[in-house]
């Protein structure tokens, strides 16, 4: 039978690989896409305490996340347009203007 | 018994993608292995009988987030960045760091079972019953308890809409 | 075991079968849905359309499904080839996906879904990898263009289909496709006279989902080649227009769901409406009659057997559908009679909607392509709003007073929201109209 147990180890593997892709890869787009993985993760979280408790909070709070990931994807996608514009580059490891 | 089965099966598909995610070499591919990823995560809303979530989850993670994605993939032309390396310098270094962190994590999880067999704990033996219907009951709660941070929710989305415009636009 | 086995499966039984029948037949239908938009778009050219193949042209769709399936493969050479074999399969498989939560009628469905109307939006909306991915993969610029502008135009429109169906839920109070027509059933009315602006919408914005006319920028032959159909060959952009035609059949079930009510005749329920009852029998026996009155004119001896043979389905057809409407109440001919003449209803319906699709590609020009995003973002998506709240308003206005039938006071308040929508719609059509030319050289695509 399915305990609570199954879908926090679960959440837990889905967010250490989002971790995992967020501060090992250089491409940015890749990093947030790594970041939609925690933001998923912590869904499963949320969904799997609000089946377990008949609360319907847990499922209300997971729309306002997807939301939230909606509009961060949105304005980080336009961050890392205008900033390839400006230098031809996607990876993390080549946008070091502020370096001394 | 269905129900552990569309568990592992879903849970699998979502961690065995997740890596692929994190690992592709093109960023098409990362994309493509994410949208299956975002599927296997509805999929186990749907399990857990929280279908509203589920249709969510399709309509704007998979439907727009990510076609936003490839979108900016093809708008970006990685064909030079996928012939580069893909790891940085420090990348042992961060996987221990992330190891240890989730290991942590799991520690905590792991010594909360000591009342496992409770049934509090059993996620199947709590009835669905009370989560039905679900988009009505998720309608009631967000047009009556959760008002504010519903009004503040579309707001943010207005105000991420016009900075996106803003930023995209060549001569401000 | 076996029994177990068996148990466990027998509720799945049935909606396999439904979803064999659906996937073997669909095919086909989409071929002759391709033979049927050209001869359509014959009669309107004063000509006859295909002839040659089979007669009247009806083996036609079997020789083009030969034709592509034993041509060349071409595959370019620097494309991604995986992603190039997998973009197709994601468009099909969007489309027949969705026909899942579909009623066809009162039995016919595949899932009973509570949220299958999201379920069917969504579905669509995943259509668009396809388009996308077959554009990237072809690894071509006019292709990656096509896609582009292909994708752009459908994440478009699918707001304001979406908001258009949101006035269609608001009447109807539940997600689910099957409740909605239930619904349309106790209300003893179509949606359609509730919510005309909104049907009006969704006609529109359902044409430009589907990339048909005069919306098919990204896909007419005249601009970028073919858009991202362009380096697809033989068999895989038959994949593409089976795609295509595929959600036009789902679009077009959608909008008689909603809108039309699905198997139901006009003003359901009410016995003062039960003259329509005949309309099946009689329509059939008249589309019989007027093959057998052409039969004689037909020049070749085998066109003559067909118009024959035609005019003997139809005429059993419309014995088929006439015999539960007069065997006596109770028996099993008359229980069969909510699902042939819910089936003939709901064919009828889904085939003038597509034929408004046809009569509208050979009617009107095409868009160029940011007068199509023009129309999309500053007209379509503030009238559906407008219609959004106006049906809202004209809802809540006529609770009080609804008994459960169609109440006067639902007629009256939803007239008024519609004045009002139109007055929003023609003062969004005056501002848009003197926009200037843009300029010769875009900045960006």
């Amino acid at each position: 039978m399915l305990s609570i147990t199954h879908y926090l180890v679960l959440s837990l593997a889905l967010f250490t690989i989002g971790v995992i892709g967020v501060v090992t890869r250089r491409n940015v787009i890749i990093i947030l896409m790594s970041i939609e993985l925690i933001l998923n993760a912590v869904n499963i979280n949320l969904v799997a305490f609000s089946r377990l408790f008949g609360d319907v909070s847990g499922q209300v709070f997971a729309i306002f996340i997807i939301t939230d990931a909606a509009a961060e994807a949105a304005i980080g996608l336009g961050i890392i347009i205008a900033f390839f514009r400006n230098r031809e580059t996607v990876l993390a490891d080549e946008m070091d203007l502020l370096k001394w | 018994m269905f129900d552990v089965i569309t568990f592992y099966l879903f849970g699998g598909l979502a961690v065995v993608s997740a890596i692929l995610v994190v690992t592709a070499r093109n960023a098409v591919h990362s994309a493509i292995f994410l949208v299956t990823a975002l599927l296997a995560t509805a999929g186990i809303f749907l399990q857990l009988h929280a279908e509203f979530l589920f249709i969510v989850q399709v309509i704007l993670y998979v439907g727009g987030i990510m076609v936003l994605f490839v979108f900016v993939i093809m708008l970006v032309n990685l064909d030079v960045a996928a012939r580069q390396t893909q790891f940085n310098r420090m990348w042992p270094f961060a996987l221990l760091l992330a190891l240890i962190v989730s290991g942590q994590i799991y520690a905590v999880v792991h010594y909360a079972q000591k009342g496992i067999s409770d049934p509090l704990f059993q996620v199947a033996a709590a009835p669905a019953s009370a989560l039905e219907p679900n988009s009505e009951l998720i309608g009631q709660a967000l047009f009556t308890q959760y008002m504010l941070p519903f009004e503040i929710a579309s707001i943010m989305l207005l105000v991420a809409m016009i900075g996106a415009v803003v930023m995209a636009k060549r001569k401000v | 075991m076996v029994q177990g086995l068996y148990e466990f499966f027998k509720p799945h039984l049935l909606p396999l079968l439904y979803a064999v029948v659906i996937v073997a037949v669909l095919p086909l239908l989409a071929g002759y849905v391709v033979l049927l938009e050209r001869k359509v778009m014959a009669d309107m050219q004063a000509r006859l359309g295909p002839m040659r193949v089979g007669p009247h042209g009806l083996l036609q769709p079997i020789a083009d499904a030969l034709k592509l399936l034993i041509k060349e493969d071409i595959i370019p050479e620097s494309s991604d080839k995986w992603i190039f074999w997998m973009a197709p399969l994601l468009s099909v498989t969007a489309g027949m996906l969705a026909m899942a939560a579909l009623p066809f009628g009162p039995v016919f469905q595949i899932a009973e879904l509570n949220v299958g109307l999201l379920f069917i939006l969504g579905i669509s909306s995943m259509g668009i990898f396809g388009i996308v991915l077959g554009g990237w993969a072809s690894n071509s610029h006019y292709s990656l263009l096509g896609a582009m502008r292909s994708s752009a135009q459908l994440v478009s429109y699918e707001t304001a289909a979406g908001m258009a169906v949101v006035s269609a839920v608001i009447l109807g109070g539940t997600l689910s496709t099957r409740g909605l027509v239930e619904i349309q059933a106790q209300k003893h009315i179509w949606f359609f006279f509730l919510a005309p602006i909104g049907f009006f919408l969704y006609l529109v914005a359902s044409i430009a989902e589907t990339n048909r006319a005069p919306f098919d920028m990204p896909e007419a032959e005249s601009e970028l080649v073919a858009g991202y159909m362009t380096e697809y060959s033989g068999f895989r952009w038959a994949l593409y227009f089976l795609a295509e035609y595929t959600n036009m059949i789902v679009v077009a079930s959608l909008a008689t769901i909603l809108f039309f009510g699905g198997w139901l005749r006009p003003f359901p329920n009410s016995s003062w409406a039960n003259l329509f009852d005949y309309v099946p029998m009689l329509l059939m026996l008249l589309v019989g009659g007027y093959s057998l009155y052409r039969a004689p004119k037909q020049p070749v001896a085998i066109q003559k057997m067909v118009m024959v043979a035609v005019a003997g389905l139809c005429f059993v057809l419309a014995l088929a559908l006439a015999l539960p409407q007069f065997a006596s109440a109770g028996s099993l001919l008359a229980s069969m009679k909510p699902g042939l003449h819910g089936a003939f209803w709901f064919l009828l319906k889904v085939g003038i909607y597509l034929y408004t699709f046809l009569w509208l590609r050979f009617t009107l020009p095409r868009y160029r392509f940011d007068q199509l995003m023009k129309l999309g973002w500053h007209f379509l998506i503030p009238v559906s709003i407008v219609n959004v709240f106006g049906v809202g308003i004209a809802v809540y206005l006529s609770r009080s007073t609804d008994e459960g039938g169609m109440g006067w006071s639902v007629a009256a308040s939803v007239a008024l929201t519609s004045v009002i929508t139109l007055l929003a719609a023609a003062w969004l059509a005056k501002k848009g109209e003197h926009e200037p030319a843009p300029p010769a050289t875009p900045e960006s695509v």
